[in-house]
């Protein structure tokens, strides 16, 4: 297992975490003001390589966070793609990740469950926790880790094996062996998966027979099956048809609760439909966070009106 | 577009040819102006250019039909390739014959072809049966016939060959041939029965009893030993080697392969030994096969099969048990030979696995070891069973290194037979490429050898076919398994 090198262990644990902002009342003229001149837009910073801090709604520090982001840093070789970011994540809720493009949602995404680990010129800085524990320590498990959480994939990703054996792939590298267990799981995870009734007469072909939108409902059923803490969601939808992403969709709202789910998409009306949270991003900075509805109807920066009323992207 | 002629023409030639031989042709006999009578089966004809001495040399009237048929035959002459047979009798086995030469040409009723246990084919005309109680009939001019109707002695020869060689009596079958020597003049020739292996009388088949005898003869050549220094008789122990050697070479390069493309693949970081290591594999690809040949006999045979016998079987020295060629040397020398086709096939499999299946993979809590064991081998498969049957293609045609480690021109025992324990790993064995050579250089006889020769690459050709198609199925049933539908 290749683990890369941080250069310096990640200890930011005294540093602030949430930089509290005001009511929108505050900064009257970014919302109101379309035409700001560029040099004092955020974007127009971030393009001259300056820091920009996060802007982070009241509301998100009033849920209990599951897994925490403190200050992350992450490089690809000597390219910064992840700068400083710092986001809670509440409990049982679903939050998502917008944003143009190469912003870095997937590179956050994927540095959760620390997928980021197999490609060797990564180097990261800072930590995240889950449940308080953290994520990025020296000493932690890897694999352990892993099984705190599910992920489901842009394409669907089933393995060439049956249904069933897809299901029940995270139980049976634990080594889990008792039949009726697996039966069990791979029954209740299909159920939770919405896909039970479709696919309950042949469990025993080959998941790859399936349709698209089908395929990545194993996938899904094939993340919850170990249980775990967190569901990380990257662009489900992207590869599948309208169809297909509703009864995706459908499936979040039902998952929501029981699961804390982060989800990256490139579509904002599905985020503004299946999220409770949303963080904007724009070229490795997270530029605001906050209530889903707050932020689409009332934005609190500027950018990030225009993003989602289509001004750029 | 060449390459399509070439396959084409190359398996059409051996197809013809070495299906040929078995045909059971007409028997003609032919005698000539000089007063010379031959008896034998038309092998093939050829036109030649006759020159003007032996045109002048010639008796009037001959040489007016010799110039007659020249002028009709745009000045060449043909001459046909009679196969007399009766090698013991005459001294030879085949005879040209020219179309001027011939004055007269029959096909004799009861002339029949006759397959020996020793001395080759016999060829003559049946003439009568006799009944001895002494092993040779020594003067046939005085021995008692039984019958002198060719019908009646036909009849009772095939009442008493099937299961004449079972018999321990004091009776001897014989059948009288009127045989034709050429210019060793004809003689009567009693024939033992029991030293025939197939007999018929070629002018009187019908086109199905053509395609029995036909049939009966492959059969022959597909489950009997060798006789006659490998031109008569069957190739069974070469069957057997070949493709004993042949599975057991898959058996062992192609873990051995698949163990080092994963490390190289999976494991290796990338960095000069890695590609030192893949330089050397590639370059082993291209060293000379009689070196690897070299190698085997050296390190295989000589130094691991002498200290296997130092430990096990001390009692026998200092005759070798593994101590020399044999089936398991020749094997392994094989796999190392077409180690570099596996792995290479191997690394190419393994990097076509997505790698979304593996992301998938370790996002499930799966270590590396789980990854590759349930997901990445599975789906790389097909591309190591294409790497098998390149290997194995390869290896089944090698000759030049298996002469050295094992392969011998005549080793009628089986490497797998029902003796425990069943798998004789250390015995020499034959091999169809060998045999090739051995038939068509090494003969006493090239004219036998010569359809021989067609018939084995024939059969050679046909058993890599048959286990190529046999793993080439067994690959698109994995591929089925892993078919990923379109949506």
């Amino acid at each position: 297992m290749t683990v890369p090198k941080t250069d310096q262990p990640a200890v930011h644990l005294t540093a602030p975490l949430l930089q509290q902002v005001s009511p929108p009342s505050a900064q009257p003229g970014a919302i109101v003001g379309l035409a700001t001149p560029a040099s004092t837009s955020k974007l127009a910073a971030i393009a001259r390589g300056e820091k920009v801090e996060t802007i982070t709604h009241a509301a998100v520090s009033r849920e209990t966070p599951v897994l925490e982001v403190l200050r992350f840093n992450l490089w690809y070789g000597a390219k910064q793609a992840l700068h400083e970011i710092s986001l809670p994540l509440p409990e049982g809720k679903v939050t998502a990740l917008i944003g143009p493009s190469g912003c870095g949602k997937s590179t956050l995404l994927r540095s959760v469950n620390r997928m980021n680990d197999l490609i060797d010129t990564v180097r990261i800085q800072g930590d995240m926790k889950l449940h308080g524990d953290s994520i990025y320590h020296p000493a932690v498990d890897v694999i352990e880790l892993r099984k705190r959480m599910g992920m489901v994939f842009q394409k669907p990703n089933p393995f060439p094996m049956s249904i069933y054996e897809n299901v029940v792939y995270p139980l049976r590298v634990d080594g889990e062996r008792d039949r009726r267990l697996l039966d069990e799981t791979a029954e209740r995870c299909l159920r939770g998966a919405a896909l039970w009734d479709e696919v309950k007469d042949r469990l025993h072909e080959s998941a790859l027979a399936l349709s698209g939108g089908q395929q990545q409902r194993v996938c899904i059923a094939r993340a919850i099956a170990g249980d775990p803490e967190v569901l990380l969601l990257d662009e489900p939808c992207s590869a599948l048809d309208p169809i297909a992403t509703n009864k995706i969709e459908e499936l979040i709202q039902e998952l929501k609760g029981a699961y804390t789910i982060l989800i990256v998409t490139h579509n904002m009306q599905q985020a503004a439909r299946t999220s409770d949270y949303t963080a904007f991003m724009y070229m490795g900075y997270v530029i605001e966070y906050g209530p889903t509805a707050d932020l689409f109807v009332n934005p609190h920066v500027k950018e990030t009106q225009d993003y989602i009323t289509g001004r750029f992207g | 577009m060449v390459a399509l002629v070439m396959i084409v023409g190359l398996l059409g030639l051996i197809f013809y040819q070495g299906g040929a031989t078995f045909w059971p042709g007409p028997l003609v006999e032919i005698t000539t102006h000089d007063g010379r009578t031959f008896l034998g089966e038309v092998t093939r004809s050829e036109d030649y250019r006759l020159d003007a001495d032996t045109l002048n040399k010639l008796p009037p009237a001959i040489a007016a039909n010799a110039r007659a048929l020249l002028a009709a035959h745009e000045g060449q002459m043909r001459r046909r390739l009679l196969r007399t047979g009766n090698f013991d009798l005459t001294g030879s086995e085949y005879q040209w014959v020219s179309d001027y030469e011939v004055v007269r040409e029959t096909e004799p009723l009861w002339a029949v072809t006759v397959e020996r246990t020793d001395w080759g084919n016999c060829y003559g005309v049946v003439q009568g049966f006799l009944v001895t109680n002494e092993l040779r009939v020594k003067d046939p001019a005085r021995a008692e016939v039984e019958t002198n109707d060719p019908g009646t002695a036909w009849n009772r020869f095939q009442q008493v060959h099937e299961g004449v060689r079972d018999k321990l009596a004091n009776e001897h079958y014989f059948v009288r041939l009127q045989t034709r020597g050429g210019s060793k003049g004809d003689k009567v020739y009693d024939l033992p029965v029991e030293e025939v292996v197939l007999a018929y009388p070629a002018n009187q088949l019908s086109f199905g009893g053509r395609f029995k005898v036909y049939l009966t003869r492959w059969v022959e050549f597909l489950t009997d030993k060798p006789r006659m220094a490998n031109t008569e008789g069957g190739v069974l122990p070469a069957i057997w080697g070949t493709v004993a050697m042949t599975l057991l070479l898959s058996l062992l390069v192609v873990p051995f392969g698949v163990l080092a493309a994963l490390y190289l693949r999976e494991y290796a970081r990338p960095g000069p030994i890695v590609s030192a290591v893949r330089i050397a594999i590639n370059n082993l690809a291209g060293v000379p096969s009689i070196v690897f040949g070299v190698f085997g006999l050296g390190f295989f045979c000589y130094l691991l099969g002498g200290s296997v016998d130092q430990v096990f079987f001390r009692d026998r020295l200092p005759s070798p048990t593994f101590g020399t060629g044999g089936l398991l040397w020749a094997s392994m020398t094989l796999a190392l030979l077409t180690l570099p086709v596996v792995i290479v096939s191997t690394e190419e499999a393994l990097a076509a696995v997505p790698s979304s299946m593996r992301e998938g993979s370790y996002a499930c809590g799966a270590s590396k070891w789980q990854t590759i064991w349930r997901i990445v081998l599975p789906r790389a498969l097909p591309g190591i069973m294409t790497g098998m049957i390149l290997a194995m293609a390869r290896g089944a045609g090698e000759v030049a290194p298996l002469m050295l480690v094992g392969v011998l021109k005549h080793a009628p025992e089986l490497p797998i037979d029902g003796v425990f324990p069943f798998v004789h790993l250390q015995r020499s064995f034959m091999h169809l490429g060998f045999h090739i050579f051995d038939v068509g250089f090494q003969s006493r006889n090239s004219e036998a050898a010569r359809p021989m020769v067609y018939t084995t690459t024939f059969l050679l050709i046909v058993i890599i076919a048959l286990l190529n198609l046999m793993a080439v199925w067994l690959r698109s049933r994995l591929r089925r398994r892993f078919q990923v539908s379109h949506f």
